[in-house]
């Protein structure tokens, strides 16, 4: 059901948010119905999902409270990866209107679909987005996340649109196209990456453009963790006000949770996406307040109901009421995972896709390292990989051949070109328990 | 016929050629010559040696990567002349020289070229028609002794 947006020009809030209001009682009767109907969706028409139901004698019927959610069993990306391309869809591919893929750690894609009302629903909870950030009619927004498979680029646009904003549909690259038309297009805010943000902050201070002196007031940053000192860098560096916004594919894409002005905390949109915390190793549901792995379950989605899906993202729910109003829970932001899992220029990666790919060309895994720096504001990954007996060559166009096919095979894998340094034995660091595979020395 | 060469890898960083020449000391491991091949990244140490497998073994120990590859040793006159003239043979009959490095033997008359072949058992075959002298490990060390 599409809804209706004005612009708002007395100042308070955006109609579009009307839902971030609701209060509690409200809120909770259109997550519990909305709750059952997604299970007994995804109950009647997903066979994986029917299959755990079973196996722990559940049924739809058993959801009697939000509370019953707790004993449903999790999805994990295992599951996408393992019924690949579409053996999670609810819908039949007549009512799919969008397809939107991302890569997964072994190089299949995780697949993603929406019917128009998920469009719609997507569209919505972007357009409350952008409305949190301070957003609406009348503003220019550069949406300079990627378009194509990647969520990003598609879900701000429509988000954009539905906000009746006016979108520049620039996508990502081509640094001085996009210090160029922000200037002479007069863009009020900017959605990318935080560290391509840097990067174009960079390169306009190099063309004579300073961007404090323009309309730019809101900048929109996701896909990656970013520190306060980030956002303070970004905020003093540009004359804006930076948001960070979440969201992952498997759930809807950008959409998820955004910052409001107060930036504490990010306000998930529960009537959509219900949120718990959990321990990840006990799997148990940990109470508001307290750390653990963020559980998404989405209310409304119709192609492919996510119930209980393991973001592997660490984070606490904040019950506390927010100054600004809003009665949708905040999440803290999100610093870490509970896997190994860091994103470089917006890509996700796996030590063990890394392991992979060494596997393949040695044969056996040597010890290696994985260096994250950040030079000219761009991120640079360099791989260190120990010499090991096996592939020692006695000729150097051998060893640079080691080296290239290295490159290659990660490059195959990741679709990143790595740096990659051949060291001696032992020179990477051993360690009793998980070897600490990434060496982060990017500035937060 | 073939000499037994020993590899080691190095990182292009300050103290790493220090380690396994010091190793091969403490052991009295004495070096008959060596050869350092350099890229900007990293390098490879190449030495001549009475005994490569223990010397590999002294290395390993020492945290090294080590391999062992076969090498040929051939006796040229040593005088203005007398490389060119060796790999004339080897330019004509088409071998495959992957590097080389030279010693003078202790005689003065003659210098011994260590060269690595694509193909090292054609080459001692090419060379032995050609009348040149190959040199096994324990002449090399007679030579320079």
């Amino acid at each position: 059901m599409l809804r209706e947006l004005w612009n708002d020009a007395e100042g308070g809030f955006h109609p579009a948010s009307a839902p971030d209001f609701l209060p509690e009682p409200a809120l909770h009767e259109v997550q519990l119905r909305r709750l059952r109907a997604v299970v007994t969706r995804a109950y009647d028409n997903v066979e994986l999902f029917r299959t755990r139901m079973r196996e722990r004698d559940l049924t739809p019927a058993s959801i009697q409270s939000l509370d019953d959610l707790a004993q449903l069993p999790f999805t994990v990306k295992a599951d996408l990866r393992d019924t690949y391309p579409f053996g999670l869809f609810a819908s039949p591919m007549s009512d799919v209107v969008r397809l939107h893929a991302s890569s997964g750690t072994t190089g299949k894609p995780i697949v993603v679909a929406y019917t128009r009302e998920d469009v719609e629903v997507w569209s919505e909870v972007m357009a409350r987005t952008l409305a949190c950030c301070g957003l609406h009619r009348g503003d220019i927004v550069q949406n300079a996340y990627g378009y194509g498979l990647f969520t990003g680029g598609l879900g701000a646009h429509y988000g954009a649109e539905a906000l009746g904003a006016t979108v520049i549909p620039i996508s990502g690259g081509n640094t001085d196209r996009q210090v160029t038309l922000m200037r002479d297009f007069g863009a009020t805010a900017i959605c990318c990456t935080p560290s391509y943000f840097m990067h174009l902050v960079e390169r306009a201070a190099e063309l004579g453009v300073d961007l404090r002196e323009l309309p730019l007031r809101v900048g929109v940053f996701g896909a990656e963790p970013w520190s306060d000192g980030m956002r303070a860098h970004a905020e003093a560096a540009a004359g804006i006000k930076a948001h960070d916004i979440y969201g992952l594919s498997e759930i809807v894409g950008p959409g998820v949770g955004i910052e409001c002005s107060e930036q504490h905390g990010l306000h998930i949109f529960e009537d959509h996406f219900y949120p718990e915390v959990i321990d990840p190793e006990t799997g148990e549901v940990l109470p508001d307040g307290a750390e653990g792995e963020l559980v998404l379950t989405t209310l409304s989605k119709k192609a492919m109901p996510m119930i209980r899906y393991r973001t592997r993202d660490i984070t606490s729910l904040i019950s506390e009421p927010c100054p600004c109003g809003r009665t949708i829970r905040r999440m803290r932001r999100i610093g870490r995972r509970s896997d190994d899992m860091f994103i470089i220029r917006g890509v996700n990666v796996f030590p063990s896709q890394v392991e992979a790919a060494l596997l393949q060309v040695e044969g056996t895994l040597p010890h290696y390292q994985i260096i994250l720096t950040r030079e000219g504001g761009l991120d640079q990954m360099t791989v260190e990989v120990e010499v090991t007996a096996e592939v020692f060559s006695d000729r150097v166009r051998g060893m640079e051949d080691v080296r290239n096919r290295i490159v290659q095979a990660i490059d195959h894998i990741l679709g990143i070109r790595v740096g990659l340094r051949l060291v001696e034995p032992r020179t990477i660091e051993r360690s009793q328990g998980k070897a600490k595979r990434v060496i982060d020395r990017r500035e937060a | 016929m073939k000499l037994q060469q020993v590899s080691v890898f190095l990182e292009n960083r300050p103290g790493r050629l220090g380690q396994p020449v010091e190793a091969l000391a403490a052991e009295g491991i004495g070096i008959l010559t060596l050869s350092l091949a350099d890229t900007a990244d990293f390098g490879i140490l190449r030495l001549i040696v009475r005994d490569p497998e223990q010397a590999k073994a002294v290395l390993e120990r020492a945290g090294c990567v080590v391999g062992l590859t076969e090498v040929v040793a051939v006796a040229v006159r040593h005088r203005p002349g007398g490389l060119a003239e060796a790999l004339s043979v080897t330019e004509a009959a088409g071998l495959d020289i992957e590097y080389l490095y030279a010693l003078a033997a202790g005689d003065g008359d003659r210098a011994i070229l260590v060269i690595r072949f694509a193909d090292p058992d054609r080459a001692i075959t090419v060379l032995h028609d050609a009348g040149r002298q190959v040199i096994d490990a324990e002449e090399l060390v007679r030579l320079i002794d």
